[in-house]
């Protein structure tokens, strides 16, 4: 138990190294740097040489690595070249905004696709299962860009169920502590304002979990089906069980394990959905951030923002690798 | 009958194997109605949009400042857009830089995964590791972020997107061929040609490739609606092409400014992403019927 636990954990560093690494030099192996983009604002060659010299961008690249490694490790991400804020404090200021969209995305995720794909399987080949599916295929071909927009103007603008865009309305008394907004007003028993986050947080949400639910859906009704086939589930009916208990009891758990697995897969392509969905809602979150730099090319922020999504996705892996083998005691013994 | 029976016989069998195609052919759309659905849509669709100067009714960039924000009506089916544009002249258009930079990013990602996958599957040992190390490197990254992270070193455009999406996409060809060249490069005939002396990359060519058209043609269609999604994504962000060409996902986000009052124009051309999307996903899961009985 413990070795199928430490295993995945002992991974993590080694695959952080790596993804910080290939964005360094991605980043860095292009031909022209930050100074190259403020060229036009600096058109002294003296100049630019200085600012060269004081960001040590004249540095042999071996040597730009050691110092960005040694600052990572420290916790510093360099400094933003559009507002000089420290990347670091600019990221920890929006990282919780995009946890909880992510998270209640996520939950949203699961709970669509794994119930669109359950009800799938059990009512297979009749018009529920075919309705299912549909939905299912809509959500994995319709774009997230799209989708989101769709949702606004149904949601937001014709039936005016939900705000369009921002994570609070102004006109409530709130001050944040942590930045979670569900956890701080909960904590300060400020319930207006927590049901005013949700209340932002749907469209945004749907938007991200709908496309990822459907992706999912169709995974959980064939592993199902698989399930379904299995002599235990035959045994279970024979001796009397009902349908629905063996559907629940016997055939969901063991169809569920792969998709423990599929869900740490799952939030990658969330994070990378929340990185066109944040710019459609204006969510102020890391991924706009992130979108917001690459525009206009601030560089250590895009270094930071990258490294920042591509550590939660690393995380969300090992965890959910995690929870699969101490679900599954095959998955243990097979190591 | 010395002279007569072979030509009688040759017509028999010419007429029998024409009702047997055809006879095969309507076997194939029934057990395989939605592939079959999904392939000719998507063939409609490549159609529509390879042709679409000479099938489009208007010019899709003259401005008609007497229709401005017209809705759908008989002269104009999909409505006009800001500048009097005709949207279904637009959207017909709009598909071409999604499809073909989508098309690209699918043929690079497919050779270069062939490549890599085939070559570590069949040369295992160091290769196979430092190769695949390689590819799960770029795996740990969500595919939309190691995109930007390109887009953003390269500089936006075409061909910068061509190729990030196609990086994204590397890592799951090599995957596949590599397991599909392990399983094989451990079959007698490979060792039987090995045996008498054929050279690696005969082998390779003969042996190996031919075999593992299927699994990739599959994976390829998958990939493709993946792509179509990537690249209308970037394109809405404004990352991909620039305007004033008409694209799909640089539609909807000059639709954005008009949502409130005309949400017709970012609707259309969604549209044409969804069912394009949904046709290539038919068409995918057909085709794995059809060719890679072992992954259904």
């Amino acid at each position: 138990m413990l070795v199928s636990i430490l295993r995945p954990l002992i991974a993590i560093p080694a695959v952080l190294w790596a993804t910080t690494t290939l964005t360094f030099l991605v980043l860095r192996l292009v031909p022209g740097d930050a100074v190259d983009v403020l060229a036009a604002n600096m058109p002294d060659p003296h100049q630019q040489a200085a600012v060269r010299a004081a960001w040590g961008l004249s540095r042999p690249l071996w040597a730009q690595y050691g110092s960005f490694m040694g600052g990572l490790l420290h916790g510093d991400l360099g400094v933003s070249l559009t507002s000089g804020v420290p990347v670091s404090t600019l990221l920890l200021g929006r990282f919780p905004a995009t946890v909880e969209l992510a998270v209640i995305a996520m939950l949203l995720t699961a709970a669509l696709g794994i119930g669109l794909g359950v009800v799938a399987a059990a009512a297979r080949n009749t018009w529920l299962d075919y309705a299912c599916r549909g939905l299912a295929l809509l959500g994995f071909a319709v774009p997230w860009f799209w989708f989101a927009l769709m949702l606004i103007v149904l949601f937001a603008v014709q039936l005016h169920w939900a705000p369009v865009s921002g994570r609070l309305s102004a006109q409530i008394d709130f001050h944040p502590i942590t930045n979670f907004y569900l956890i701080d007003t909960v904590l300060t028993g400020n319930w207006a304002a927590f049901g005013d986050a949700l209340h932002h947080l749907a469209l945004p949400a749907l938007a991200l979990g709908l496309t990822g639910a459907g992706f999912l859906a169709r995974t959980v009704r064939a592993m199902m089906l698989e399930a379904l086939r299995q002599d235990y589930v035959r045994t279970a009916r024979a001796k009397g069980l009902r349908r629905n208990a063996v559907v629940m009891r016997h055939a969901l758990r063991n169809a569920l394990l792969p998709v423990v697995t599929l869900l740490g897969l799952q939030f990658g392509s969330l994070l990378g959905g929340a990185l066109i969905v944040e710019s459609i809602f204006a969510w102020p979150g890391v991924a706009k951030l992130l979108v917001d730099a690459v525009f206009a090319r601030d560089y250590p922020v895009v270094q930071g923002g990258v490294i920042l999504v591509a550590t939660l996705f690393v995380l969300a892996n090992a965890a959910s690798d995690i929870l699969a083998a101490s679900i599954d005691p095959r998955i243990r013994a097979e190591r | 009958m010395s002279a007569a029976a072979p030509d009688v016989h040759l017509a028999t069998t010419r007429r029998l194997t024409s009702r047997r195609s055809r006879v095969e052919l309507t076997r194939l759309f029934q057990r395989h109605t939605a592939g079959v659905v999904g392939g000719a849509l998507c063939l409609v669709i490549t159609l529509v949009t390879v042709l679409a100067p000479w099938v489009r009714p208007y010019d899709p960039v003259a401005a008609d400042t007497l229709h401005l924000l017209q809705p759908p009506s008989l002269p104009h089916p999909l409505g006009t857009d800001e500048l009097g544009r005709d949207l279904l002249s637009r959207v017909l258009v709009g598909g071409r830089p999604t499809l073909f930079a989508s098309f690209c990013a699918v043929v690079l990602a497919t050779v270069a995964g062939l490549l890599i996958g085939t070559v570590a599957g069949y040369a295992r040992g160091l290769v196979d590791t430092v190769l695949m190390r390689l590819m799960d490197i770029l795996l740990s990254f969500p595919f939309i972020l190691l995109a930007l992270v390109l887009v953003a070193a390269l500089g936006a455009g075409v061909p910068t997107l061509i190729v990030a999406i196609a990086v994204t996409q590397v890592p799951l060809f090599a995957r596949l061929c590599r397991a599909v060249a392990m399983s094989i490069a451990a079959t007698e005939y490979v060792d039987a040609a090995r045996a008498i002396g054929v050279g690696h990359r005969r082998i390779l060519w003969r042996h190996m490739l031919p075999n593992m058209v299927g699994p990739v043609i599959v994976q390829a269609a998958t990939t493709m609606g993946l792509a179509i999604g990537l690249v209308a994504a970037f394109n809405f962000l404004g990352l991909g092409i620039q305007p004033p060409t008409p694209d799909w996902g640089d539609m909807v986000s000059d639709g954005r400014t008009y949502i409130f009052t005309a949400p017709y124009l970012a609707f259309f051309p969604g549209m044409a992403i969804t069912i394009t999307v949904i046709a290539l996903s038919f068409l995918a899961d057909g085709l794995r019927d059809m060719l890679d009985p072992t992954m259904r």
